[in-house]
Parts: structure tokens; C-alpha cells; sequence
């Protein structure tokens, strides 16, 4: 798309979606949000961006193929579910919390990777169903 | 730590599907993997085997939330026995993959896929809650779904539309009666289930939602009137893929019915009457449809129906002896139908068609093949003492027990159509002279593959023959085995007890 209003948009829409995706991934434990839904506006963030500069300069922005985004937060989320085993030989996904809370991201708990690494599938899947159909198209 | 170690089954196949989508680019490097990681899935499901076959049932609480609200998963002496049998099925599989897959459909995942299916299979198996059990089938629709349209060949596409449409359809009543069963107990604790459903007093209700439950696992399981969409599926993918669904899919459907019609809906008279009208016309309509077709694969799918009605009419019976039949049964139907599939992919890439008509020769140019393949064909038959024939004497015996007469015959008559279609197999294509014909352009047969190639697909065939054989051979053991399991599915004390322990006090 030759729309220069578009162009000039997306390069600030990129950081801003990418930033709002993080807090909706991190309010996502009690609150409406999380990995799945965080990862949707993070991959529309590059969806747009692609739509606006052309999709070579929106594949720039990884330096692997974002399908092997999939297997990065698959592991992230297994891991995360090992922890419980192997610290305290508790249950698989036994939610592990630290006892205070950090600054900004607040409870920090096994529950966070795990959807981190949905986060990242998400991500990864968009993009690669998108990349994919842009490129043959 | 013993009982962390239950999840394995299922954390295995994911961590192995993971690391072989880091190797997407390298079908190589897949091979091996899959390879490798299905023989230690087949270490660890002995393993689990022999625990359980040791120790009784274990259960976990993953999550660590206790059992009727946490993500109960229980290894009861059924559900370690299937995970064994998928493990055994799964290396087969993949040795035959690995073999006789073309690199195009290797490259677009069908390794990743095919141990996220087994994930699926293993989590369906291992799940002690229903709901649960009906995520685990969505795992296996969404694998086969993918495995079943690999390739993509116009043939493919339409079996899996059918495949889809109807398995899709099968999950919507399987939700609905889940949604169905929550209303009436408000719990999904397959354990808590079976205390809380003998206290309804509408029993008019339950018998409803009972059959629901059985309309969705009878389109799953391909049981009379609901099994339309398997012939007309399960002769597109390649013989790779047939082998796992023919072999394990509609198993499922079938194990699912044993749990649910043995742990959670007690007997009446209506359910009883329901499975063993059932039972009987699946029987008959499978035994009719596999002597009509000519195509080879389709033959063995109709006798994927016929013989669900085998398991079905144990589970009708419900005495332990008919249980039995039906576990062992099940036990040597899952090695058979799997090995049958693979060795209607040789005998295709040998002959060049699946015809039945234009098939013919392979006794006289491939006598020693021929041979290994007579073991699965008349094993399925039944000629004593191959495997077939132990389970069938079981389900006969408790038909007469029990005075079943019409089932009893039927159940002779499915056996003796079986034999009827494997003479026919037999004699069409491998000892009639093959006719001449107009071969397809650029086709690939048996003996253009690598040696290394050809050993990979022999082996599972001869793999899964020798198991057969330790079936028919041992058969002490594998009816002890099946009579434990129907002692375990008639008394399910211990299986509640596993999975409430204590809190069983605490319920009204």
C-alpha cells in the first residue's frame, strides 16, 4: 500500500502495539487478556507493519523464520510445567509463585511463562499463516 | 516421584514432536529422532506396564489441585495396556514412515504431527476426567485432521472433508452430553461420577444422556448405523497414516464406550438391549461391506467395522468372561489392523495398484514377503492358534453363558465372512497370476527403493507380526491380562478409590 498517512502511522502503531501486547500478556492471570490474546496483537503489530513498508521489511524483523517461534514457546510452556517436578517434586503445572511481587510486572509465577510461551506460539503461527499466504499471493 | 513419572506418556511425545519441529528443514535429523524417541516411548510405556501391573492403579493430580476439581490423569491396568500397544504401534509407524513416506509429505510436518497424535492417543487413554478425555480428542481430531490432508491430493481432501465433517460432529454430541451430564452431577471426575450417577433417582434421564454419550463415541468408533465416513476415508492417506488410524483411532472410540458404559452408566436394561442390537448389525453390516469391495485397503476398512463389533459385543455381554474377550480381543485387533495397512502399502508399491483384480504374483516373485504377510492376514482370521481365535472363543463362550444366541451367531458368521475376504486377499493377490495393465507413468515399485529404504518397511510389518505371535503363543498371558482388566472394569472400587482416596468419606 503507497499510502504515505499508513506508512508514517505504522512506524509508531509498531512500538505502541508491541508495548500494549506485553501489558495485556501480564494483566492476562485475573483479569480478561493473557498469552493467546497478547500474542494476536503482538503478530497484528507486524501484520501491519508489513501492509504498510512491504512484507521484506516486516520478515527484517527476525532473524530465524517466525515458524520456529512454535517450537520456542511449545518448549517454554513444557518447561514451565517441568519446574514444579523438578524443584519441589510437586505435579506437572503446579503453579509456582515467588513470594513478592516485582516492580511493573507484579506476581511472578510459573503461570507467567507458561503464557509467555503461548505468547510466542501465537505469535509464531500468525505469522508464519500470513507470511506464507502474502508470499504466494 | 513414581507417580510423576505417569505424565511421561504424554510429555514425551510433546517434547519429541517440539525437537522435531526445531529439525523442520532437516528430514534427516527427523528420522532419527522419531525413530529414537518412539523406542524410548516403548521403554517408558513397559515401564509404566509393569508398575501398574506391580503396584495397582496410580493416579496423579496435575496441577496439583486434589482430585474431583484438578486434571485427574489414572493408569489403570486398561488404560497402561493401550498406552503400551499405541508405543508399540507408534515405533512401527515410524519405522514404516521413515520408509515409505515421499520426502514431499515428510517436509510439511507429518513427523511433529504424527507424535502430537500419539500425545493425543496417550492423554485419552491416561485421562480420568471426561471432560478431559474430550480435549484429548480434540488433540487426536486436529492431528489426524492434518495427517489425513498431507499431501494434498484431491482424493485426500474429500476423504478428510467427510472425515472431518462427521468426527467434528461426533465432538459436538460428546460436548453436549458432557454438558448434559454436568447439569444432572456437577462434576466431570470420571470417579466421582460413578458414585454420583447411582444416586440419581431420574433414571430415565441418565438413560438419555447415556446415549448420547453413545451416539458420540459410536460415530468415533465407527459402529453401526454411524460408520459411513471410515470407508470413505481411510483408503486416501498413505498406508503410513492408514496403519495408525486403522490400528488405534476408532480403538478409541471403543475404549472410551468400556469406560464410560463400565465406570459411570450402570447396567439397565435399555443400555444392554442398545449395545447388543448394535453390536450385532455392526457385525453384520461390516462382514457384508469388506466381501463386496474390491479395492484392498477398502476391504480391511469394512473389516475395521466388522470387528468393532467383536469389542462391542463383549462389552453387550458384561459378564467378566465376555470383558475379557473383548480387552484381548481389542489387545490383538490394534497389532493386526495397523500391520494389515502397512502391508497393503508394500503390496502396493510391489504390484502397483490396490485392485484386488489387478493384483496377483506377489507368492512368485516375493515368496518370503508373501509369507510374512500370511502371519497378519491369518491372524485376523483367527485359525487356531493364531491370535484371532482366543479372544473370539472368550466372547463365544460368555454369548453362551449368557444365552445370546442371535449375537453368538452372528459373532460365527463374522469370523467365518472374515475368512471368506482374507481367502479371497489371498488368492487374488498373492497366488493369481497378475494381469497385464496400464501402469501409472513415474511410479516408484518395491524394487527401485534403496535396500535401506526396504528394510525400513518390512521391519514394522515383521515387528508387529512377531508381537502377533507372542499374542496367539502367549495367549495365558494376554488372558490374564484381560481378565484382570474386566475384573478392574466390572469392580471399579479401586479405580474411585485411586482417584478420591481419602475425600471419599466426604461425599454425600
Amino acid at each position: 500500500m503507497k499510502s504515505i498517512i499508513l506508512r508514517t502511522a505504522s512506524n509508531y502503531l509498531l512500538p505502541l502495539l508491541l508495548l500494549f501486547s506485553v501489558f495485556v500478556l501480564l494483566r492476562g492471570h485475573y483479569l480478561p487478556g493473557g498469552g493467546f490474546i497478547g500474542g494476536l496483537v503482538a503478530s497484528i503489530a507486524f501484520v501491519l507493519h508489513a501492509f504498510a513498508h512491504g512484507l521484506r521489511k516486516a520478515q527484517r524483523y527476525f532473524p530465524i523464520h517466525p515458524g520456529f517461534l512454535m517450537p520456542i514457546g511449545l518448549t517454554l510452556s513444557l518447561l514451565s510445567g517441568f519446574l514444579p517436578i523438578l524443584i519441589g517434586d510437586q505435579a506437572f503445572l503446579t503453579g509456582l509463585w515467588m513470594a513478592d511481587p516485582l516492580p511493573v510486572i507484579g506476581m511472578v509465577g510459573t503461570a507467567l511463562f507458561f503464557d509467555l510461551g503461548v505468547y510466542i506460539v501465537v505469535v509464531g503461527v500468525t505469522l508464519t499463516i500470513i507470511f506464507t499466504i502474502s508470499e504466494t499471493a | 516421584m513414581t507417580q510423576q513419572l505417569l505424565i511421561a506418556p504424554l510429555l514425551l511425545p510433546f517434547a519429541l514432536a517440539i525437537a522435531l519441529m526445531f529439525a523442520w528443514f532437516h528430514i534427516r535429523y527427523q528420522r532419527v529422532i522419531s525413530i529414537v524417541g518412539s523406542v524410548a516411548s516403548l521403554g517408558l510405556a513397559i515401564w509404566l506396564f509393569g508398575r501398574v501391573w506391580q503396584g495397582g492403579i496410580i493416579s496423579l493430580q496435575a496441577g496439583g489441585w486434589a482430585a474431583p476439581y484438578g486434571i485427574t490423569l489414572v493408569a489403570d491396568t486398561l488404560a497402561v495396556t493401550m498406552v503400551l500397544l499405541t508405543a508399540i504401534v507408534g515405533l512401527a509407524v515410524s519405522l514404516f514412515a521413515s520408509g515409505s513416506m515421499i520426502n514431499q509429505r515428510l517436509r510439511y510436518g507429518f513427523f511433529p504431527i504424527f507424535h502430537l497424535l500419539l500425545m493425543g492417543l496417550n492423554g485419552a487413554f491416561l485421562a480420568g476426567d471426561i471432560f478431559n478425555l474430550y480435549v484429548w480428542f480434540e488433540v487426536m481430531i486436529i492431528s489426524s485432521f492434518v495427517l489425513l490432508t498431507l499431501g494434498g491430493e484431491k482424493a485426500q481432501l474429500e476423504g478428510a472433508v467427510k472425515y472431518f465433517t462427521l468426527n467434528f460432529l461426533a465432538s459436538i454430541i460428546f460436548l453436549t452430553a458432557l454438558a448434559v451430564l454436568y447439569g444432572l452431577t456437577g462434576t466431570l471426575n470420571m470417579a466421582d461420577l460413578s458414585v454420583k450417577i447411582a444416586l440419581i433417582e431420574q433414571r430415565s434421564l441418565v438413560d438419555v444422556c447415556a446415549l448420547i454419550f453413545f451416539v458420540g463415541f459410536g460415530i468415533k468408533a465407527a459402529v453401526f448405523p454411524l460408520y459411513f465416513w471410515l470407508p470413505a476415508s481411510y483408503h486416501t492417506p498413505p498406508p503410513a497414516v492408514a496403519a495408525v488410524f486403522g490400528g488405534l483411532l476408532t480403538k478409541v472410540g471403543v475404549y472410551a464406550m468400556m469406560r464410560v458404559f463400565t465406570l459411570m452408566f450402570t447396567r439397565d436394561p435399555f443400555i444392554e438391549n442398545m449395545l447388543l442390537v448394535v453390536a450385532f448389525f455392526t457385525l453384520f453390516s461390516g462382514a457384508l461391506g469388506a466381501m463386496t469391495r474390491n479395492n484392498i485397503v477398502k476391504v480391511f476398512s469394512w473389516l475395521i467395522i466388522c470387528h468393532i463389533g467383536f469389542m462391542l459385543a463383549g462389552l453387550a455381554m458384561y459378564s467378566e468372561l465376555a470383558l475379557a474377550g473383548a480387552v484381548f480381543y481389542m489387545i490383538h485387533d490394534i497389532i493386526v489392523k495397523a500391520n494389515l495397512f502397512m502391508l497393503a502399502g508394500v503390496t502396493n508399491k510391489i504390484t502397483g495398484t490396490n485392485k484386488l483384480q489387478m493384483m496377483g504374483g506377489l507368492y512368485a516373485n516375493y515368496p518370503k514377503i508373501s509369507l510374512l504377510m500370511a502371519i497378519p492376514l491369518f491372524s485376523l482370521v483367527g485359525i487356531p492358534p493364531l491370535s484371532g481365535f482366543w479372544p473370539k472363543l472368550s466372547l463365544i463362550l460368555g454369548g453362551i453363558e449368557q444365552g445370546h444366541w442371535p449375537l453368538v451367531a452372528m459373532i460365527l458368521l463374522a469370523s467365518f465372512a472374515t475368512l471368506y475376504v482374507i481367502a479371497r486377499v489371498w488368492a487374488e493377490a498373492f497366488w493369481k497370476k497378475q494381469p497385464e495393465f496400464e501402469r501409472p507413468a513415474g511410479f516408484r515399485y518395491f524394487g527401485d527403493y534403496p535396500v535401506l529404504k526396504r528394510v525400513l518397511m518390512l521391519l514394522p510389518i515383521g515387528l508387529l507380526a512377531l508381537v502377533s505371535l507372542y499374542i496367539a503363543f502367549g495367549a495365558v498371558h494376554i488372558q490374564t491380562l484381560a481378565q484382570r482388566i474386566a475384573a478392574e472394569l466390572l469392580h471399579p472400587e479401586a479405580y474411585i478409590e485411586a482417584v478420591l482416596g481419602s475425600t471419599k468419606e466426604l461425599m454425600p
